[in-house]
């Protein structure tokens, strides 16, 4: 008998009112993760991926923004239907968040240990002094050195590694069940991102946090997660184990994804597919929602189907779904 | 840190130095000098008798000579005679400055604190009914003349419904404490504070709901958010004290128009400070005491400077450690 996943989101529904109407920014979105695994959200830019992340902190933007319908589970305790005050005690303390801007994402007139106590004496009930000290430790674990002394720095006497780390530091201070991370390394030099992944993947191992990386990087997926969902115009499109979605993508648009990164192919697939780009854009978020599949227009496979119907998600051995037509076409 | 402390410190000297001897020119270039002044006084006077009331008070030594004697004066405590209400300047002035400090520094700090609070509430609902009674009031702040507010307050809370005091600054006749005298300048004081304050409560208002507008939608903020801090303390801890830098850099710089606006209240309240003084000089002709009140007002604006920099610094650790 498996384990309850830590975190349950069920047909979650997030819906944008934009000048010409209300638009569903998440459509229909089911995934769940368990605790210490690691599950990557890929997709390209306005996707969806960041407001996956928001309406489970519950941080949807308001007043634009609204959790329409489903559940986010944590724990078993339905997030979307707790008040207010409830949500604010799980921010930053069962669930937290790293920012894709560690350069504006901490606040330039406290030090970073400030900012990281503040955290510890918010949720874990602890005097300045404990926060403190506390906040030091939690410097030293995400490896920056002399930590004593750097508490007292302002984020602008730091670069953006370091930053970065103290992020890392205060959504992890109070050992959250699940630990976002939106592009954690975008705004970072390559040296500097492959750091923070070792750092990610060691902290995640001594303190079994589940952990929702969000990237656009298919190798950090390949690298850091064992789950992995591709979204595209608010809604998953697949969902699966990373070899098995990486070796037998069953959507044409994973397919396209993974063919942009031709050492990625060549290493983890027998074979090497079509090195075709994804052509096009992903459609305007007026388009979200209707009931077609939304890749059809840069998809080679559509047909008039495709066009008049959303595909709904198909089951393709263990935990491989897939919301395609012709998902058996695709590999 | 030290060092550009007294950097500043070193510039606002020079800065007054450069006052003196601009008043210097002034006084100079002004028709008439302190013989004429004198000679009238007598009833006027024959050349002769000119000749010796200029020598008497240095008037035939080279410039350059009366020059050095003026800011040596100057940075003595001697800023001249006034013939007018014949007593030295320097002492009429430290009589009315307590005054127009009072009157000029509550008038700020109202314009501030009312601001700052007016600006944080509208920016956290940006339609709401706060949002639009701050626009409508810095409307009014800006179009409404100084003179005119004052007056209509007069008008309705001394005369119509007589809650404070018409004029002056205490009451003659009052007897009792300290603390009786305090209760009564303060009860004189109102009237003149929110009649000043006014004009910069609408500026501070405005530029604080604009600040707070942009900092509420910065990163650091969605962080503090995602932290689980309640709205109070992303608004007050993680927003205000982002926001309060602009503010308190334009309240350093208004801080000279405060002080020219305390002329046009003082004199509309008969509030007995350096304002109404100066109208009475302006009016009389008495140069040194018209110069005086230069010289006393570009000091208090500097040292108004000093402070705010020392304000800015305290509430911004990267003008504190120098990096950009
Ligand atoms: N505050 C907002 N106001 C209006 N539209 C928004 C807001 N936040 C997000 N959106 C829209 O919602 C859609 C999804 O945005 P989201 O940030 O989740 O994308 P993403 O997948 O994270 O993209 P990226 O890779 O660029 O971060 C986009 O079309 C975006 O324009
Ligand atoms: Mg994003």
């Amino acid at each position: 008998m498996p384990p309850d996943p830590i975190l349950e989101v069920k047909g979650l529904r997030v819906e944008l009112s934009t000048r010409s109407g209300t638009v569903p920014v998440l459509d229909d979105l089911s995934f769940s993760i368990d605790a210490g695994e690691t599950l990557a959200f890929v997709g390209e830019s306005g996707c969806g991926k960041s407001m996956t992340a928001l309406a489970v902190m519950g941080l949807v933007p308001h007043p634009i923004g609204r959790i329409a319908s489903g559940s986010i589970r944590l724990a078993g305790e339905d997030l979307t239907r707790v008040p207010e005050k409830r949500m604010r005690a799980v921010r930053g303390n069962d669930v937290s968040m790293i920012f894709q801007e560690p350069m504006t994402a901490l606040n330039p007139v406290y030090t970073a240990g400030e900012q990281i106590a503040e955290s510890l004496r918010r949720h874990q009930d602890m005097g300045r002094r404990a926060a403190w000290e506390h906040a030091i430790e939690m410097l030293a674990a995400v490896g920056i050195p002399d930590p004593r002394g750097r508490a007292s720095a302002y984020p602008h006497q730091m670069s953006g590694g370091q930053r970065q780390r103290v992020m890392i530091a205060m959504a992890l201070a109070c050992r959250p069940k699940v630990l976002i991370a939106d592009e954690p390394t975008t705004a970072l030099d390559v040296t500097v991102q492959a750091q923070i992944f070792e750092l990610l993947k060691d902290l995640r191992r001594e303190t079994g946090t589940a952990l929702i990386l969000i990237t656009h990087d298919m190798g950090v997926v390949a690298e850091m997660a064992e789950r992995m969902i591709v979204m595209y115009a608010g809604r998953k499109v697949e969902d699966g184990m990373v070899t098995d979605v990486i070796a037998e993508p069953k959507h044409p648009y994973t397919r396209g994804l993974i063919s942009c990164v031709p050492h990625l192919a060549e290493v983890l697939t027998e074979e090497r597919p079509d090195l075709t780009e994804v052509p096009g854009v992903v459609p305007p978020l007026t388009q979200f929602g209707r009931d077609m599949c939304l890749f059809s227009s840069r998809c080679p496979l559509a047909d008039d189907k495709c066009w008049e119907e959303r595909p709904p998600e198909r089951r393709f051995g263990a935990g491989h779904v897939a919301a395609c037509w012709h998902a058996e076409e695709v590999s | 840190m030290m060092f550009t402390i007294l950097q500043k410190v070193a510039y606002s000297g020079l800065l007054l130095l450069a006052v003196i001897v601009l008043n210097f020119f002034l006084l100079h270039a002004a028709p008439g000098d302190v013989a004429d002044t004198i000679a009238q006084s007598m009833g006027g006077a024959d050349a002769e008798t000119m000749e010796r009331i200029r020598a008497d008070y240095g008037l035939d030594l080279p410039l350059w000579q009366q020059l050095l004697e003026y800011v040596t004066g100057v940075l003595h405590g001697d800023l001249g005679y006034s013939f007018f209400f014949n007593v030295p300047v320097t002492e009429l002035l430290l009589e009315r400055l307590p005054a127009t400090l009072l009157l000029v520094i509550t008038a700020q700090l109202l314009a501030l604190t009312v601001g700052v609070l007016l600006g944080v509430i509208s920016a956290r609902r940006p339609n709401g009914l706060a949002s639009h009674f701050v626009t409508l009031l810095a409307l009014f702040g800006y179009s409404a003349p100084v003179f005119w507010t004052g007056i209509m307050l007069l008008i309705v809370f001394s005369l119509m419904v007589p809650i404070f005091p018409v004029a002056g600054m205490s009451d003659a006749t009052l007897t009792g404490g300290w603390w009786a005298h305090a209760v009564d300048v303060a009860h004189h004081l109102v009237l003149p504070a929110i009649t000043l304050a006014s004009i910069f409560l609408a500026l501070y208002s405005r530029l604080c709901r604009a600040s707070m507008l942009e900092v509420l939608g910065s990163d650091y903020i969605r962080t503090a958010k995602a932290k689980g801090l309640s709205e109070g303390q992303v608004v007050v801890k993680h927003a205000l004290k982002n926001a309060l830098s602009p503010v308190v850099t334009l309240a350093g710089l208004q801080f000279s128009a405060v002080v020219s606006g305390a002329v046009l209240v003082e004199t509309v309240f008969s509030w007995p400070g350096l304002g109404t003084l100066a109208l009475q000089s302006i009016i009389a002709r008495d140069t040194p005491t018209i110069l005086g009140i230069l010289f006393f007002s570009s000091l208090v604006v500097v040292v108004v400077n000093l402070i705010t920099d020392m304000v800015l610094r305290l509430i911004d650790p990267r003008i504190r450690t120098g990096v950009a």
